[in-house]
């Protein structure tokens, strides 16, 4: 495993989402009214909306394009729509955000 | 041992056939499917709403790459088929040859072009497929005058769709009326007369002779010597089966490939399907037909028995606001009785034609809500001797007389068809209803009523009040969302009446389903606390959509546009400079809007609170041109120039803007002040619109020009420019305070009435108060949300977290 701090918990607002670049694409790191982050694909699998953008609302997000909802816990979209976006594994330790950067790097070299 | 099945065409018919298959047999067939046009299967009969631009290509796909892929079926799209060998059963395409067990010839058909000189030239297009419509909206783009030769169904929606596209478009059709195959000569006077309301010219008994032009088309020559100007030509004569591919393999072709009722060809190894074939003499164009069809066609694919019975079909024209439908014959002959009804002033005209007990046809137009009970009669060869007197006022007035809107939907009988293109009859809606479909989506999902070209959605949704009772939802009570059973008007009421404060005590009190709402309902949630306890609550960016999260308008790439304020539209040469360097620094595309602004397109998130900074330097501050807020006031020049001016319309539009920008309303707001009844500044259009005259201000609201477009209705007159301002600002006020959210002011008023806004406003107590109100509220929201997010602290939040681009690069 390759944890690899990325900010505070604090940076990402409550209930709002903040976005991390890599080679592989972007990615969005979310923090719920409870203080649980999660990460997740940037891109609506739909029309590439940016998932960063959208409402998050309890461990879910809306995306500002369409309004396709995705669970963050398996990034399944809901309701009658069809789709998944990625989703990584991230926890928190002593108040910073720590992303499991290999999955990423992995897929970068594939 | 699974057989090969390989299929030609992937249109709406062979599309219902390979979903029956997979359905009913999925392991039977490894499928190859061709297809000349480069993508997979949509709905093509909403080509026209493509081409008029009210839905999009991606809308009326109905089988996406994943749908062929789950469904492993080979797709050789964008590749022309070069011949079929019956001998050893294969077909080859232009990238090679497949083999096959059974083959299924769906290739529609394909559009007749009129054999006259110049029918070659480029902007000669003919109205069949996607590209075709395309074709057609980028030619509309420019502009300029179009002739669509042929006014049939398909004719005619082609210049509905370029007219409201732009173009100047002319229809010439053959015959003496419109669509003469299924109307009568008074409905296609009464199409004719719709058609030039909209700006569009018909002629009829119009022959084309040639058409004109050297490099591409420039206009169109008709027998009787008229020269018609045009910059594109559509040829919508009629359609032909495409046979080509048959004819080759020496399967028996009249007009179309000759197929038995179990939808074989001469060889019982090839199948026909769709506007290809040809049964008794008979050809198929319409949707419902294809599909009973494919129906057949999968159940002899899979060792079923099934027959295909061609059965009376009726017509409708998919051109917004023309309501016509035909039915059955209803030319005129001997022992045929004609029913009419006329009502000029609403354009309605109704003919039965009747045959002994027998209705037989049906013309209607203007009115067609009774189409489908008359359809079932004609079908059902129905005796209708019994209502004869009053048959022609519809299902309502037969036993009994109530003018119940519902008795209609009730009275059919189950096996009443409803929705004409997937074949879907009212009892299998009703036991759909009753299995638990209980709204329009659910019904759609399990029975497809209502799915495919969605004119018969209001009588699904009847059938689900008939059906349902009081168990279906009025739409007048409709919950905000999921997350709650309380309206907008509920939660608006017990948020003042129980001084509910904050968003958690909205969750608690009012007893929510979800931890903190959706995106639908706590934007709401978030404008109603803050327009009631603009001291006590604090707006919440996580609440908004993202434009007014961002102060900037997201764009369908990712990027956003940026728009400073321009006061009543007046700028500076200086504050243009600023502008124009600013566009030149972060790369921006410039757009002249038409709320009198300049619109700043492309800019970067990054880069969103460094261009705000720039713009502020310069004394600009944001337009809001993104916000459920005041947006504009359009103004003219007014006194100041003009040689009509009455009053300052100017003075007064920056006077009002600067008192109302940076406030938050249900939906947006946009203002205008006209200096004279000439109204320049189009403000009979607007949400509030001033029209100054000689004696003062004419103050009207309500206005709209976009989905709907209404003119304003006249609050009050007033004689200065001072009270001209107080009323503006406590309508706004009772808006924002009263208005459920993303209601525009003129849906508000339909709701309220003005009667009751007009009574309001006019006790003078009562308006200070609403004007006191509102000040309040902008002593807290009225600053310039570009300088506090361009503040580094805040504008790092514009960044990414982090970057790990940046670092494998070094």
């Amino acid at each position: 495993m390759n944890w690899t701090d990325i900010g505070a918990v604090t940076d990402v607002p409550l209930r709002g989402a903040r976005l991390v670049k890599t080679q592989a694409g972007c990615i969005a790191v979310f923090r719920t009214a409870e203080d649980e982050v999660f990460a997740a694909s940037n891109a609506c699998p739909h029309k590439q909306g940016p998932l960063s953008e959208g409402i998050v609302h309890g461990q879910k997000v809306t995306c500002p394009l369409h309004n396709w909802v995705f669970d963050l816990n398996t990034g399944e979209a809901q309701g009658a729509d069809e789709g998944r976006i990625a989703v990584y594994p991230v926890r928190i330790e002593a108040g910073r955000i720590l992303l499991e950067i290999s999955a990423l790097q992995n897929r970068s070299a594939a | 041992m699974k057989q090969k099945l390989v299929v030609i065409g992937a249109g709406m018919a062979s599309g219902r056939v390979l979903e029956h298959l997979r359905e009913q047999a999925p392991d039977q067939y490894d499928i190859t499917l061709f297809n000349a046009e480069p993508r997979g299967n949509y709905n093509r009969i909403m080509l026209s709403p493509v081409l008029s631009g009210e839905k999009t290509y991606e809308e009326i796909v109905t089988h996406d790459d994943d749908w062929y892929a789950q469904n492993e079926i080979t797709c050789r799209f964008g590749e022309h088929v070069v011949g079929i060998d019956r001998h050893s059963r294969t077909v080859t395409g232009q990238n090679g040859a497949v083999s096959y067990d059974k083959l299924l010839i769906a290739t529609g058909s394909a559009p007749f072009i009129i054999p006259v000189p110049g029918k070659d030239l480029p902007g000669v297009i003919a109205y069949r497929d996607l590209d075709d419509t395309n074709a057609m909206v980028e030619a509309s783009a420019k502009g300029g005058k179009a002739v669509v030769i042929g006014g049939g169904l398909l004719g005619l929606e082609a210049a509905a769709g370029l007219a409201l596209r732009g173009m100047e478009v002319t229809v010439l059709h053959l015959m003496g009326h419109l669509m003469e195959r299924q109307l009568d000569e008074a409905a296609g006077y009464l199409l004719k007369k719709d058609l030039e309301d909209r700006g569009i010219t018909v002629m009829t008994k119009a022959a084309t002779k040639a058409i004109l032009g050297e490099d591409r088309v420039e206009a169109v020559l008709l027998e009787d010597g008229t020269v018609l100007d045009a910059d594109l030509v559509v040829m919508a004569v009629g359609i032909r089966p495409e046979t080509r591919l048959a004819t080759d393999a020496h399967l028996e072709v009249a007009r179309g490939i000759e197929v038995n009722a179990q939808m074989m060809t001469s060889d019982p190894d090839v199948l026909a399907v769709g506007e290809c074939v040809e049964l008794d003499g008979q050809l198929f164009g319409l949707v419902a037909p294809l599909y009973d069809q494919a129906k057949v066609v999968a159940a002899t694919l899979t060792g079923e028995e099934a027959a295909f019975v061609p059965k009376e079909l009726s017509t409708k024209l998919k051109v917004t606001g023309c309501d016509l439908f035909s039915a059955g014959d209803f030319a005129e002959g001997e022992g045929r009785e004609d029913v009419v009804f006329r009502d000029p002033s609403r354009g309605v005209y109704k003919r039965l034609v009747i045959e002994g007990d027998r209705l037989v046809g049906a013309v209607m137009y203007g009115d067609t809500a009774d189409s489908n009970w008359f359809f079932g009669l004609i079908k059902d060869g129905t005796d209708i001797s019994d209502m004869r007197e009053t048959l022609i006022f519809g299902p309502a007035y037969q036993g009994g007389g109530q003018a119940d809107p519902l008795s209609a939907v009730a009275a059919l009988p189950p096996e009443a068809e409803i929705c004409g293109c997937n074949g879907i009859c009212k009892g299998q809606i009703v036991q759909a209803i009753e299995g638990g479909a209980i709204d329009l989506g659910a019904v759609k999902a399990t029975t497809k009523a209502s799915a495919s070209c969605g004119t018969c959605t209001g009588l699904v949704e009847q059938l689900l009040q008939v059906t349902l009772g009081d168990g279906f939802e009025m739409p007048t009570a409709q919950p905000v969302c999921g997350c709650t059973d309380l309206s907008h008007e509920d939660v608006r009421r017990l948020i003042k009446s129980q001084e509910l404060k904050s968003q958690e005590a909205v969750w608690q009190e009012l007893g929510w389903k979800t931890v903190n709402g959706c995106h639908t309902c706590r934007p709401a949630v978030n404008f109603y606390l803050l327009a009631d306890w603009p001291l006590d609550y604090t707006d919440d960016p996580q609440s908004r959509f993202v434009n007014e999260r961002n102060h900037a308008n997201i764009q369908k790439d990712g990027t956003y546009s940026v728009m400073p304020r321009m006061w009543g539209g007046m700028t500076t040469p200086q504050e243009l400079v600023a502008i124009a360097q600013a566009a030149e620094k972060y790369g921006a595309t410039v757009k002249v809007t038409g709320g009198q602004r300049i619109d700043l397109l492309g800019v970067r998130k990054e880069d969103l609170p460094a261009i705000w900074a720039d713009l502020n330097r310069a004394g600009m501050v944001s337009g809001h041109a993104y916000t459920k807020g005041l947006r504009t006031v359009k103004t003219c020049v007014g006194s100041d120039w003009c040689r009509f001016g009455t009053q300052d319309s100017t003075g007064l539009g920056i006077k009002l803007e600067k008192r109302l920008w940076g406030s938050w309303t249900p939906h947006k707001v946009k203002l205008g002040v006209s200096g004279c009844p000439r109204n320049c500044a189009e403000a009979t259009c607007k949400d509030i619109g001033i029209v100054c005259v000689d004696s003062g201000y004419q103050i009207g609201v309500g206005g709209a020009a976009g989905m709907d477009v209404k003119e304003v209705e006249r609050l009050v007159d007033v004689a200065t420019e001072e009270e001209a301002i107080e009323w503006t600002v406590a309508f706004v006020q009772l808006y924002r305070e009263n208005g459920k959210y993303l209601d525009r002011a003129y849906k508000w008023l339909a709701k309220v009435g003005l009667d009751w806004v007009q009574e309001v406003l006019a006790d003078p107590a009562e308006r200070a108060a609403l004007v006191d109100r509102f000040d309040l509220s902008q002593s807290v929201y009225q600053t310039d949300p570009w300088a506090e997010r361009a503040r580094p602290d805040v504008a790092q939040g514009f960044q990414p977290l982090a970057d790990f681009t940046l670092e494998a690069a070094e």
